[in-house]
Parts: structure tokens; C-alpha cells; sequence
């Protein structure tokens, strides 16, 4: 190709002569255009997020917020109202982040409400296998979201983040109940003091 | 005259290739001296990365005959880079790496040229990448490879049959190693399969479940996750982990042991605990080594034309015995990245709604639910509620003024089809071009001259 880099070259030169030798940039179409567009990359790689979003179809009851407006959509929190089971009537928010590479990479989730949960601990880490060891390229926000969902209506305590939520939700599921709805209410499960999120 | 004679050793090799006429030489390979003048004056080459690869892929390529080199790296030396990346001295820990590659291939082999970026590759403009003739990459991430493989593939234009126009194609010669093994490729976008097209190549990260690590760590690296995963949090609430901060570390390290000793684990050390964290393996001198040579003898094929060029991936595997195979990848037809969309013309005065309606009526389209984006930008996104709400005012501006009264540029749009009576999600690029708009095209005689 060493001839058409040659040709590239020399106009390069000449449009530097031109210009009374100031070294300028060539101008081809491409650069014509990018100057316009600000030099923006075209971003091509984050388009498999773009539709996964335009194609959500969200469990009733879960909203979307975009805090960084329309064009980051890497950053999105969803919240998620369970709508039956122990955690009904409560209203749990989650942080997405979602890597450039996504769907390569999971994204990586964090509960921003402090909950009982024995998936979920106090800092917000969620324990659900698709969003680590078995997150596949196929999986999509959507699944996601609705493995997420299904935590709520089927908290389980044999993958537990929260140990003591887990030990009471197995051996004494009336008090587990009692417990989620003293937290979710606004109040204290032992020593942990969990806030409304009625 | 004793520099005419140094002149001629130091090109003795890549004589041989260039002065004699070949069985397996490019159609359009013509030998002689000159080509050996214009690869010194008119190459210039890109080398991403100024690591363990980017280092040897340097002093290869100036040794190879090329002259104007540019090398970027957001990189500074550390102290462990030492062993490996040969271009560097104790004096230098600290330094950024692509200062000193440059001062010191520039100090060993004379008559080179090469101009160090010390920045983030999406620092530059993407002009910037624009004026070299082939990018060579020695990088360790995904992410940096799908970007400047979707910068160098925007530059590619396809004409009326689709076929790529040469003088858009912007060649990569991609390299990356782990250990004992390692990868070459030859990306020309258009031609061959891009970084994109075959990104399911690259194996996922092992992730471990974090209810083992809560609950029942089995091994050294469960130990560590825990410490680098959770116990950080739970200790530190906002203070965000920073894997180069030694003293970060090795509190994930002490917190580590403690957990190990816990559950009787052995086997958590402190560069056990670096690796799991910064999921590094450990690098191997001889295969940058092996790898670089095969890259920069693929770029300087691509430049003169010696030989065919590589097609297109070679695996190299050095853990047991020796294995190395070259497997020739086909391109995803419908790649988003580099493939050539389908061609739209339209009027300026046609309003982004008017244009939704369009794709809908295409025959080669009937796209419904349609979202479009430009360049990262989301014109309409017909879904969620809140973001259809936030582009609901563009539909009726007009898409040559949407797009920023481009001539002609991509946009990618997204919706349903219907295949054999079956609704199916569908995510398209299109090339879009505006009637009656003067093309600064017309005025681009690159090649044609």
C-alpha cells in the first residue's frame, strides 16, 4: 500500500504548501465531517446497550431513571416494586453500570436501598449468579431485571450475603416476614437500622 | 562513507526482501530501493500501547525500516515493568512510558523518528488516528481494542457496490499476549473480520459467585475477592478501591490472610492477591518477544507488499512444547462496526419522524418501533417511557439538522421486522445521504489524484 501512502502524503504537503507552509491538517471528507461532528468517535460499540434499552419491557411496577440524560445510557438506576410476597409495597432502588464491552461483561449492580434481604447485603452487593459466574453475552438488562425482581418474590437463603437474614428466613419464616416489614416500615432488625422504603 | 556502510548492514536483511523480486509478492509490489526509501518517508505508524508489546513492537518496526513513529500511552513506569519491558531503566519508575520508548529506540537506532503521546487514547481527536497509514496495536484490554477499532473503522467508506474504497481502509495489526500465550491478527476493515465481528473470541472472566465468597470460600483467590469485594466496602463505605495504590493493596492482602486463616485456605500471597485483584497474568518476556516480531512483520507487509499479508489470526501457544496455527476468520456480514449499512438517501427537509415512517415503508427494511442514534446520541429512542419522553421533541426537527448538516454519515436504527411471519428484534446501520447537499466528498481526490 506504500504507493497510496505516498499519494496521501504528498497532499498532505501540498495542502501545507498551499496554505503558505503553516502546517495545516489535510482536509479529505472524513476530516471535513469529523470536524463537524466535533470529533466525536462514532461510539458503535455501545450499541448493543442502545437496543437493549429501546426493547425493554419492564415487569409492571419497575421505572427507569436516566441521571445523566439521554445519551448515557451505560448509567441508569431502576426501580423495582415487588408486587407480591414478603417485600410488597416496598420500593428498592438499583444502580447500573454497564462496561463498554457489555454484552461481553455483565453489568455491575448495586441495591442503593438499604434492605433485609439474604441475597442482598448492607452495602448493597446483590447475590445473583447472572450478574457473575453465569452471565452469558446472550443475557440482556432485561433478564437482569427481572432476575432481580424474582429476588424480591423469592428471597432464597441458600446463596446468602446476609447471613442473619438467611438464618431467620430458614428457620422461622413468620419472623423473617415480621422482620422485612419492620425494615421496610422504618426501624430496627437487631442492631442494623434500615430506613423506610415504603 | 563509514555511515554509508552502517546504512547498508542495517538494511542487509530487509534487502532481501525488498530488492528481489518473490513468488509471493502483492501484484502491485515493484523491488528495488526505492521502496525501501518511500517505507522510511511516506509510513507513517501508530503504535498503541508502550508496554510490554508496545516496547518491542518499537524497536522491531524501527528496525524494520519504518521512520515515523507515534506511540500513545496513558501509562507511567512501574517498578515491575522492569523485567520485560526492556526499554526502560530503574532511573525511569515513574516516567511515562511512552517518553521514554521513544527516547530510547530514537537513542539506539538513528535516522528514526518517533513522537510519544503521553494520554488516554480518547484524549485525541479521532483525526488524530486519521493521518497514519496502519495502527499497530500492543494493548491488554477489550475495551481499548473496540475503541480505536470502531475510530479506525469510521474512517471506511464502501462505494455503490459496496465494496470498500482503498484509500478509507485503515489497517491494524493487532497483538496480545497472556503468559505462555498470545495472538496475532491483521484487521483491514472491509476486508477482514474486525475486532467486533469476532469479539466472542475472547473467553469471559472467571467470576465467582459472591455468596461463596460470603459464605464458603475453598481457595486463596475466594480469600481475596472477599477482602477486594466486600470487605472493602463494608470498611471503607465511599473510599472507591484503587488497584494502584500499594497501600489499597495491601490492606486487601492483610484482609485476605485473615479470611484464609479463618477457613484453613493456603496460598494467599501478596502477589497472588495482585493478580486476582488486577486479574493479571503473569506476562512472559519471549512471548511479547515472538508476537511483536510476527506484528511487525505483518506492517511491513502491509506496506510494501513483500508478501501476502497474514489472513488473518495467528495463535501462538508456548506452555507446553509449542503450538502455533493461523485460522482465517470470516467477517459478520452485518457488522455494525464495519460493515457498509444499507444506503438511505433522503431529503434535507425530511423530518426525523418522516424518516421513521421511511424505514418502515423500505423494502429492504420495514423496520417498526424504530429508535434512532448518531454517534453516541440518541435521536428517538421509542422505549423506556422516560427516554421516549426526552427525544419526543426531535421528531419533528429535521434529521439533516439532527445530524448536524453532515452531507452524508451513519446512523444506526433499531426496531422489529418481520421474518417468516415471526416478530424479530433488528439493529441496522444505515448510510445515509442527503439529496441535493454538496458532498464535501466530491472534493476528496485522495487516491484518485
Amino acid at each position: 500500500m506504500i504507493k497510496l501512502f505516498k499519494v496521501k502524503e504528498k497532499q498532505r504537503e501540498l495542502a501545507e504548501n498551499a496554505s503558505g507552509g503553516a502546517p495545516v491538517k489535510k482536509q479529505t471528507a472524513g476530516e471535513l465531517r469529523l470536524h463537524k461532528v466535533n470529533f466525536k468517535p462514532p461510539l458503535d460499540f455501545l450499541l448493543d446497550m442502545t437496543r437493549d434499552i429501546s426493547e425493554l419491557n419492564l415487569p409492571k411496577s419497575c421505572t427507569m431513571q436516566f441521571p445523566n440524560g439521554k445519551d448515557d445510557l451505560m448509567n441508569f438506576e431502576v426501580s423495582i416494586r415487588p408486587d407480591e410476597g414478603y417485600y410488597l409495597g416496598g420500593t428498592f432502588l438499583f444502580s447500573f453500570q454497564v462496561s463498554p464491552i457489555y454484552p461481553h461483561e455483565a453489568p455491575k449492580v448495586k441495591c442503593k436501598t438499604k434492605v433485609y434481604h439474604p441475597n442482598i447485603d448492607l452495602e448493597g452487593n446483590v447475590c445473583l449468579n447472572i450478574l457473575r459466574e453465569d452471565w452469558k453475552p446472550v443475557l440482556n438488562i432485561n433478564t437482569v431485571i427481572y432476575g432481580l425482581y424474582h429476588l424480591f418474590t423469592e428471597p432464597n437463603y441458600e446463596d446468602p450475603l446476609n447471613h442473619d437474614a438467611a438464618a431467620v428466613l430458614r428457620e422461622n419464616p413468620k419472623m423473617f416476614e415480621s422482620n422485612v416489614r419492620r425494615a421496610m416500615a422504618g426501624g430496627y432488625v437487631g442492631q442494623t437500622f434500615f430506613p423506610r422504603c415504603m | 562513507m563509514a555511515d554509508a556502510s552502517v546504512q547498508s548492514s542495517r538494511s542487509r536483511d530487509l534487502d532481501k526482501l525488498l530488492l528481489r523480486p518473490g513468488n509471493l509478492v502483492g501484484p502491485r509490489f515493484e523491488p528495488g530501493p526505492e521502496m525501501r526509501d518511500d517505507l522510511q518517508t511516506y509510513a507513517r505508524v501508530l503504535v498503541v500501547g508502550a508496554g510490554g508489546l508496545g516496547c518491542e513492537l518499537l524497536k522491531d518496526l524501527a528496525l524494520s525500516g519504518f521512520r515515523n513513529l507515534e506511540v500513545i500511552d496513558m501509562d507511567r513506569i512501574e517498578v515491575t515493568n522492569l523485567n520485560r519491558q526492556f526499554l526502560f531503566r530503574l532511573e525511569d519508575v515513574g516516567k511515562p512510558k511512552a517518553e521514554v520508548a521513544s527516547k530510547r529506540v530514537m537513542e539506539r537506532i538513528s535516522g528514526v523518528n518517533i513522537v510519544p503521546h503521553f494520554c488516554r487514547i480518547e484524549d485525541k481527536d479521532i483525526s488524530f488516528y486519521n493521518d497514519f497509514n496502519i495502527i499497530a496495536l500492543g494493548l491488554d484490554s477489550i475495551e481499548a481494542r473496540s475503541y480505536i477499532n470502531s475510530v479506525a473503522c469510521s474512517f471506511l467508506e464502501y462505494d455503490s457496490d459496496n465494496n470498500p474504497r482503498e484509500e478509507t481502509i485503515k489497517p491494524m495489526v493487532d497483538g496480545g499476549t497472556e503468559g505462555f500465550k498470545g495472538h496475532a491478527r491483521v484487521i483491514m476493515p472491509g476486508i477482514t473480520p474486525c475486532f467486533e465481528c469476532t469479539i466472542w473470541l475472547f473467553p469471559p472472566q472467571v467470576k465467582f459467585p459472591l455468596c461463596t465468597l460470603a459464605e464458603t470460600p475453598r481457595t486463596a483467590a475466594h480469600c481475596i475477592e472477599y477482602a477486594h469485594l466486600i470487605k472493602w466496602n463494608e470498611v471503607h463505605g465511599g473510599v472507591a478501591f484503587d488497584p494502584d495504590n500499594p497501600q489499597h493493596m495491601k490492606w486487601v492482602y492483610d484482609e485476605a490472610v485473615k479470611r484464609a486463616e479463618l477457613f484453613g485456605i493456603p496460598g494467599v500471597t501478596y502477589s497472588l492477591t495482585q493478580g486476582v485483584v488486577k486479574n493479571i497474568i503473569p506476562a512472559i518476556a519471549s512471548t511479547n518477544a515472538i508476537i511483536s516480531a510476527a506484528c511487525a512483520l505483518e506492517t511491513l507487509k502491509i506496506a510494501t507488499e513483500c508478501s501476502k499479508t497474514l489472513s488473518n489470526y495467528l495463535t501462538y501457544n508456548g506452555a507446553e512444547g509449542l503450538h502455533t496455527k493461523v485460522t482465517e476468520f470470516e467477517r459478520d456480514k452485518d457488522c455494525l462496526v464495519c460493515g457498509p449499512g444499507v444506503l438511505i438517501e433522503v431529503d434535507p427537509s425530511v423530518t426525523l419522524q418522516k424518516f421513521i415512517d421511511l424505514l418502515e415503508e423500505h423494502p429492504k427494511l420495514r423496520l417498526s418501533r424504530v429508535s434512532v442514534t448518531h454517534r453516541g446520541k440518541n435521536l428517538y429512542m421509542q422505549a423506556p417511557p422516560v427516554l421516549e419522553e426526552m427525544t419526543r421533541s426531535n421528531l419533528s426537527l429535521t434529521l439533516f439538522e439532527l445530524m448536524g448538516k453532515l452531507s452524508k454519515d451513519v446512523v444506526n436504527v433499531n426496531g422489529t421486522t418481520t421474518k417468516n411471519d415471526q416478530k424479530i428484534s433488528c439493529l441496522r446501520k444505515l448510510s445515509v445521504v442527503f439529496k441535493g447537499i454538496d458532498g464535501v466528498t466530491d472534493m476528496d481526490t485522495a487516491g484518485g489524484a
